[in-house]
């Protein structure tokens, strides 16, 4: 037999929400638990109580379990007990319930204005990130996690899709690239992720090998809902190649650009302008466009600079890019706001969707504003821009009236 | 030996007894109001002092001695100088050497710099403190070690009692910034300005013996003075009373956590929407991370608005000075400045003005600046369903802060508290809040991240708010998703044996904390 004692989580001064377990196996002496937590008064009696039925479930007899806890929520701390264990048996899954509210599903022509990055292996950030109303939430598995804490994060990850409560943001994964990314879609496909985000896509076989580990999961789980993808393009390889990307498959919903790597791949330091990837970033726009997908933008990532944030986003939206990553949940709202209609954009879709009703009630198979024909997509489009201008409270409800009511 | 004791009104056993003196249980909010005179201190004359008006004696030692310290007194101090007072400690250093036993201790309020007077709380120097307790001190006293019992008054009970007689101070040692050798003190100046010590009248005018003790003697007379030198019995010049970066933060920032900063912005949108938040506003917010994000929204909302604030209350930050320099505050009445920014306001904006905690807090007098405010913005360690607020235990039994101005603050016309929903799988909001410090009937809403609960007694605030998109939950609601991801809390055990009484503004005893049960 191999070593015996593994040690998984984290503690410190500096850890909040998280807890370091050591598991020794033994061959005697039954299960012993040595717990040193924040919360001992109020949750000491059932962080031993899921400590002893974790124990049972792994048919595990004889252990000391050292808790070091500084007020990790449960499906944290049978997170950090099952990764302890996995590194000393091979193991079942321990999967805490299923909530209610995570069950939703997604559709390909969302926005994805604000995505927001949480490290995958970082509890205390999880629990409120649903709060922040982004359009997305990202659990990140590969660049924010330690090659050695992978097995760890996967857990958790897993277990945060089963038990936080998003508020309706899209439930997406970033996976690692190669061989430890299909294991990751192994352990969180079956948890009902909306979207996967591929790494360091450079080519379109890597899509198809992500879609394919899907399908094969998504049969043998039985899982109806659609799981779309989000390729990131991060190198000069990876610009060269986007179109055929974004069509590699159906799922393909939108293409992410990566900058700090891209800018890496060049030589180049990356700069607040922006004009060393501006090849890039048009490129991979008209890319997305021809594919019929979102594109959308890297991340900013100086934090506290609110103002160049504000203005990154507009650069960003005037390209033709369509959302953009956030590093801190402060980034969101100015996130949301920048790519939200403008008076402008919502005084046109009006026109296009009023347009489009008369054309209706007439039983015209063409729809025109003035002189201008009118395809379908625009349609389709000025009614989002509608949606999202009434959610937003940039429009009332009830426009219409108002609207032929002003005599437009 | 068993204390009796009773059921008060807000249904909290409490003893009729404490330390050996008779107490008032809490009958209601409002309810007691006693008849009887203030206590007074001995009557001096001129003649005992120097002609010439110079008081300044040798050592702090000198002055305690002359003062005629001796055993069962009880020593007052303030903590004008926070977490860098060099002095109060040395007051117990002194008595400790002198043999001198069963001191109660007095002080405005304790910091981490005071936790060397647990070995003469070990010792039998003190017999007990009465004041707030942080860390280690709140741990010591928790755990029964104290050989008195603790009894916690907020800034405005504490001049109550010592107005009322329920504490008669034998010695107010009093540090100041600068001071003159007849006695006359302020709280700027010097290398260890802390602004303003509006915490220290009330001492000077009741304790029957007064020193004052400074690193900074100026020419007679120190003037603007906050402390007048016809109370002072004695002046003690020393080369530093206290260690300048501890006693002002440098500066005061707002929070950074993204969800501290979401409970600011929604506590800023309920004030706007519910029309709390007007020209002309007077109100008053802490010196916490949160308190401070929701001055900066509400600073941005009344200069879009164009309003401005009639006056606001200290302590003050820089947040609030730029609020005062800007022109969307007239004036900030101050009873302790939190930052250098402040201090330096203090020296400079004439609309900025001491304002001691005596005036401002006490519920025995003539009517206070508490009722007058419009908005208040205050925290809390639990808050139970019924409303009701804990600020000076955590759930898990142990005392850790002290109330500070809170009480006094809940007389104010919206009391708003901000609060995470749980730290750190800690809820805040709970079934029945472990020890009891303000009546569910003095607070009106509760923001916390995942919804707004309003006080249901206050029927305006809930239709002001009616169809304006903000979350709206009940404190059951709120309380059951804590539940739901922390998981429901058990309770701490504790022992018969009471280890601080609560006091309430009015002096009686609204509850008290138990001697934490420890295996």
């Amino acid at each position: 037999m191999g070593k015996k004692i593994a040690v998984t989580g984290y503690s410190g001064p500096k850890v909040r929400s998280d807890c370091e377990v050591t598991l020794e196996l033994r061959i005697k002496g039954g299960i012993t638990i040595d717990l040193t937590s924040k919360v001992r008064v109020l949750y000491g009696e059932s962080i031993k109580t899921l400590c002893r039925e974790m124990m049972d479930f792994f048919r595990i007899r004889h252990a000391k379990i050292t808790i070091n806890d500084t007020g990790a929520l449960p499906f944290v701390i049978a997170a950090r007990i099952e990764a302890a264990v996995n590194m000393l048996q091979v193991t079942e899954e321990y999967l805490p319930e299923m909530i209610r509210e995570n069950t939703y599903s997604t559709t390909k022509d969302r926005f994805r204005f604000s995505r927001l990055y949480l490290p995958g292996n970082s509890p205390g950030l999880m629990i409120n990130a649903g709060l922040h109303s982004s359009d997305g939430i990202i659990l990140d598995l590969e660049d924010s996690v330690a090659p050695v804490k992978k097995d760890e994060a996967r857990i958790l990850v897993r277990n945060a899709l089963r038990q936080i409560d998003f508020r309706g943001a899209e439930r997406m994964v970033r996976i690692n690239q190669g061989e430890e990314g299909i294991r990751d879609l192994r352990s969180v496909i079956p948890h009902n992720v909306n979207m996967i985000l591929i790494p360091k896509c450079e080519s379109r076989e890597q899509v198809v090998k992500v879609n394919n580990e899907i399908g094969t999961i998504r049969k043998k789980y039985k899982i109806k809902d659609q799981v779309l993808l989000m390729p990131i393009i991060e190198s000069a390889l990876g610009i060269e190649n986007s179109f055929e990307i974004a069509k590699a498959s159906e799922n393909v919903a939108s293409l992410a650009i990566g900058l700090e790597d891209y800018t890496a791949d060049l030589g180049v330091p990356r700069t607040i302008e922006g004009k060393e990837s501006f090849y890039a970033r048009t490129r991979l726009i008209s890319a997305a466009k021809a594919a019929g997908i979102q594109p959308v933008d890297s991340v900013f990532s100086d934090v506290l600079d609110m103002e160049g944030l504000r203005q990154s986003v507009q650069n960003s939206k005037a390209l033709g890019f369509e959302g953009m990553g956030c590093i801190h949940p402060r980034q969101i709202a100015i996130i949301n706001a920048g790519f939200t209609p403008d008076t402008q954009e919502i005084e046109k879709s009006k026109k296009i969707v009023i347009a489009y009703d008369e054309a209706l009630k007439q039983g015209l198979g063409v729809v025109a504003l003035g002189s201008k024909m009118i395809d379908m997509p625009v349609v389709t489009r000025a009614r989002k821009t509608i949606t999202l201008a009434v959610r937003t409270g940039k429009l009332p409800a009830d426009w219409k009236n108002e609207f032929i009511a002003s005599g437009n | 030996m068993a204390i009796r004791t009773v059921i008060n009104a807000a249904g909290r056993q409490v003893p009729l007894e404490i330390n050996g003196q008779r107490v008032i249980p809490f009958r209601g909010v409002g309810k007691h109001l006693p008849d009887g005179r203030k206590y007074a201190p001995p009557i001096p004359s001129c003649i005992s002092y120097p002609a010439d008006g110079n008081k300044v004696v040798e050592s702090l030692e000198e002055a305690l001695v002359k003062c005629g310290i001796r055993n069962g007194m009880t020593i007052s101090t303030h903590h004008h100088l926070r977490d860098g007072d060099l002095i109060s400690n040395r007051i117990f250093d002194i008595a400790s050497a002198l043999g001198i036993r069963d001191l109660v201790w007095l002080p405005s309020a304790s910091f981490p710099c005071n936790d060397p007077v647990i070995k003469y709380l070990e010792d039998g120097t003190i017999n007990r403190i009465e004041g707030s307790m942080n860390g280690p001190l709140g741990r010591f006293v928790s755990e029964g070690k104290m050989k008195g019992t603790a009894v916690l008054r907020s800034h405005g009970g504490r001049v109550q009692a010592i107005q009322d007689g329920e504490v008669k101070i034998d010695i107010a040692v009093l540090v100041a910034p600068s001071a003159d050798y007849f006695g006359n003190a302020r709280g700027t100046g010097g290398n260890s300005s802390c602004g303003v010590i509006g915490y220290a009248k009330t001492d000077s005018m009741y304790a029957s013996k007064v020193i004052v003790v400074t690193d900074n003697l100026v020419d007679m007379p120190c003037f603007p003075m906050e402390i007048e030198g016809n109370y002072v019995d004695y002046v003690v010049v020393v080369d530093k009373i206290g260690i300048p970066e501890k006693i002002i933060s440098g500066t005061t920032e707002i929070t950074r956590s993204p969800d501290r900063l979401l409970i600011a912005e929604l506590t800023a949108s309920f004030l706007e929407r519910s029309g709390i938040l007007k020209d002309g506003v007077t109100m008053q917010a802490g010196a916490g991370g949160t308190s401070l994000a929701i001055a900066v929204f509400v600073h941005d909302i009344m200069k879009k608005k164009g309003w401005k604030s009639k006056f606001g209350f200290g302590g003050s930050t820089k947040y609030m000075v730029k609020m005062l320099e800007e022109g969307q505050m007239d004036y900030i009445l101050d009873a302790q400045a939190f930052d250098l920014d402040a201090v330096r306001s203090i020296e400079k904006n004439p609309g900025h003005i001491p304002y001691p905690v005596f005036n401002a807090y006490n519920y025995h007098s003539k009517g206070n600046l508490t009722s007058m405010m419009d908005i208040m913005i205050l925290g809390a360690t639990e808050i139970d369903i019924e409303f009701n607020g804990n600020v000076v235990t955590h759930s898990d039994g142990y005392l850790l802060h002290g109330i500070g101005g809170w009480q006094n603050c809940l007389q104010a016309r919206n009391v708003i508290l901000p609060v995470p929903l749980f730290r750190d799988r800690i809820p805040v909001i709970v079934d029945r809040v472990t020890t009891l410090c303000g009546p569910g009937e003095l607070i009106d809403v509760i923001i916390t991240e995942r919804g707004i609960a309003i006080n249901p007694l206050r029927k305006d605030l809930i239709k002001s708010v009616k169809g304006s998109g903000l979350p709206l939950r009940t404190l059951k609601e709120l309380k059951d998703e804590a539940e739901k991801i922390c998981g429901k809390p058990e309770k701490p055990e504790f022992d018969d044996r009471i280890v601080a009484a609560i006091k309430w503004i009015d002096g009686t005893v609204i509850d008290v904390v138990r001697k934490i049960h420890t295996e």
